[in-house]
């Protein structure tokens, strides 16, 4: 009877997460356009709905009922299959990430958390990695020479960054002795001045630099250059499977704010009079900001200039400062 | 009950992966396939409250050596399907059935012999990652060591291998540039 009553409670919450998420998902692009336009001094969308609202929903409709296309040559069961493991793997990751801090329900003690693994930075690290076959399947069923680069920068740009990601987030893990996220949030308790940031500024930008490679957000997002390879793996699809691949980025860019808030900014601890959930949105609402400004602010890269910087610059640099925090430590 | 839903459902569909790989005329089919199978292998260590493992198995199998063999396939065009040599369907197939049992056999003859014991029990309240750990850094010290070392050893064979002649070719696309600047 337990047993059905956590399956069912584990049920519940995974379909809150991935609707809530997805609707996010679907509100960033639109934010996205605003952002944008802001930053290039233009309104953006303003014709559908007060404010261009409901542009969201007419972009939806388009999705859905554009023709969905298979090319000829293309290898139709894993081409139909590719932007599901790009969205799937996007939201499989979240199942391991604490939202808000525990709250009562009618009685009953909520953990906002699907289910509370000890190693689950290192599980959200990993799911999110395997999201790369959504790009490397999709670029390599399609029979299509822009797709097929597409893919190989993807597998390129994730063999160069999961290394700096591992590394830049050793040295915090080394400091709590978990890699419980729970744990992480709980050790920067108590204001402001305990955010790891303060104790490992490098690990920091090192793991948010990683993030923005790792969502294909510009300036790192060599994989669906227009100017260079098209639309990259992307180049083939159309309507709502095209629409899967940039649900699952974006849930991505929800998923990687939501670590880096916890892992460096506090978590979802209260600060001063504010509650921890408003804290939570309050910083994820601000990472999410930051990627639509990064990607206003700075030019492209090329993907030798992205492997120099990973493999040059940024990994000696995480090295360092697993070297240093380990000194300082014993 | 469950865990035994859980394991069946993974068991099949591992299978059903694996299947698919060895069948498979496709070399994409096959390779994603062999991807699914990994992550579904990893369920079975979750069912087993090994999550560090199950977490490894998808980092390492699924995540860095499949993103190798899809790199190297990418030379290959893999949207057409492969036309195999096989001598004798009959060697091939008693050999594979043959290895099979046999596997299934050394496996399973402790299990039958009821003499499997826990050379390190999971103690209450230390977590996976501490408990692997104190092992690894304890008993296994000098294979851990050593598998470190063979790493680097070819690492740094790698390295030399791909860049023997680099230099060479970086002078040798100079000078072509600055013939075809010059207009020969």
């Amino acid at each position: 009877m337990f047993e059905t009553a956590v399956l069912v409670e584990t049920l519940v919450k995974a379909v809150i997460v991935v609707a809530v998420v997805a609707g996010m998902a679907g509100f960033a692009t639109f934010i996205e356009r605003k952002v944008l336009a802001f930053m290039q001094r233009r309104l953006g969308p303003m014709n559908v709905g007060p404010y261009g609202l409901l542009q969201l929903a007419a972009d939806g409709i388009k999705l859905f009922t554009k023709e969905d296309i298979v090319p000829q040559n293309a290898v139709k069961p894993i081409f139909m299959i590719a932007p599901v493991i790009a969205a799937t793997t996007a939201f499989v990751a979240m199942a391991a990430v604490p939202y808000f801090p525990e709250f009562t329900l009618f009685g009953y003690v909520i953990h906002p958390i699907i289910s509370d693994i000890n190693v689950a930075l290192l599980y959200v690290m990993g799911v999110a990695s395997v999201g790369i076959y959504g790009p490397l399947l999709a670029g390599m069923s399609s029979a299509n020479k822009w797709s097929l680069l597409g893919a190989a920068r993807a597998v390129i740009q994730m063999l160069s960054f999961e290394v700096v990601t591992g590394l830049s987030v050793l040295a915090p893990i080394m400091m709590i002795g978990s890699l419980s996220l729970i744990d992480i949030n709980d050790y920067q308790v108590g204001g402001i001045t305990h955010w790891l940031i303060w104790k490992q500024p490098l690990a920091f930008i090192l793991f948010a630099m990683a993030g923005f490679m790792e969502t294909n957000r510009a300036p790192f997002d060599t994989i669906e250059f227009e100017a260079e390879v098209v639309a990259g793996y992307a180049t083939e699809y159309s309507g709502m499977r095209w629409g899967l691949f940039f649900i699952g980025e974006y849930a991505n860019m929800i998923t990687i704010s939501v670590l880096v808030s916890i892992l460096f900014m506090g978590g979802y601890n209260s600060l001063w009079f504010i509650p921890g959930a408003v804290m939570m949105l309050i910083k994820v609402s601000f990472w999410v900001f930051l990627f639509l400004w990064v990607r206003a602010a700075w030019p492209h890269i090329r993907p030798d200039q992205l492997m120099w910087v990973c493999w040059k610059v940024l990994m000696p640099l995480a090295v360092v400062n697993i070297l240093i925090t380990g000194f300082v430590l014993i | 009950m469950y865990e035994v839903i859980a394991f069946y459902v993974f068991a099949a569909l591992t299978i059903g992966m694996f299947g698919i790989v060895v069948t498979s005329r496709n070399a994409l089919y096959a390779m994603s396939a062999l991807a699914g199978g990994m992550i579904f292998i990893s369920g079975f260590f979750f069912i087993l409250d090994a999550e560090f493992l199950g977490v490894v198995q998808i980092v390492v199998y699924s995540g860095a050596i499949m993103a190798l063999y899809a790199f190297g396939m990418m030379f290959f065009d893999t949207t057409r399907d492969v036309s195999e040599k096989m001598r004798s369907k009959k060697i091939a197939y008693s050999l594979s059935i043959a290895s099979a049992v046999l596997v299934v056999a050394i496996l399973c003859a402790p299990l039958v012999g009821e003499s499997v014991e826990a050379l390190y029990p999971s103690i209450e309240g230390v977590g996976n990652v501490q408990m692997i750990g104190v092992v690894l850094f304890t008993k296994y010290l000098v294979p851990f060591e050593l598998a470190a070392i063979m790493l680097l050893v070819a690492m740094i064979s790698g390295i030399v291998l791909a860049s023997k002649k680099m230099d060479e070719y970086l002078a040798i696309e100079d000078e072509d540039l600055e013939d075809v600047k010059e207009g020969r």
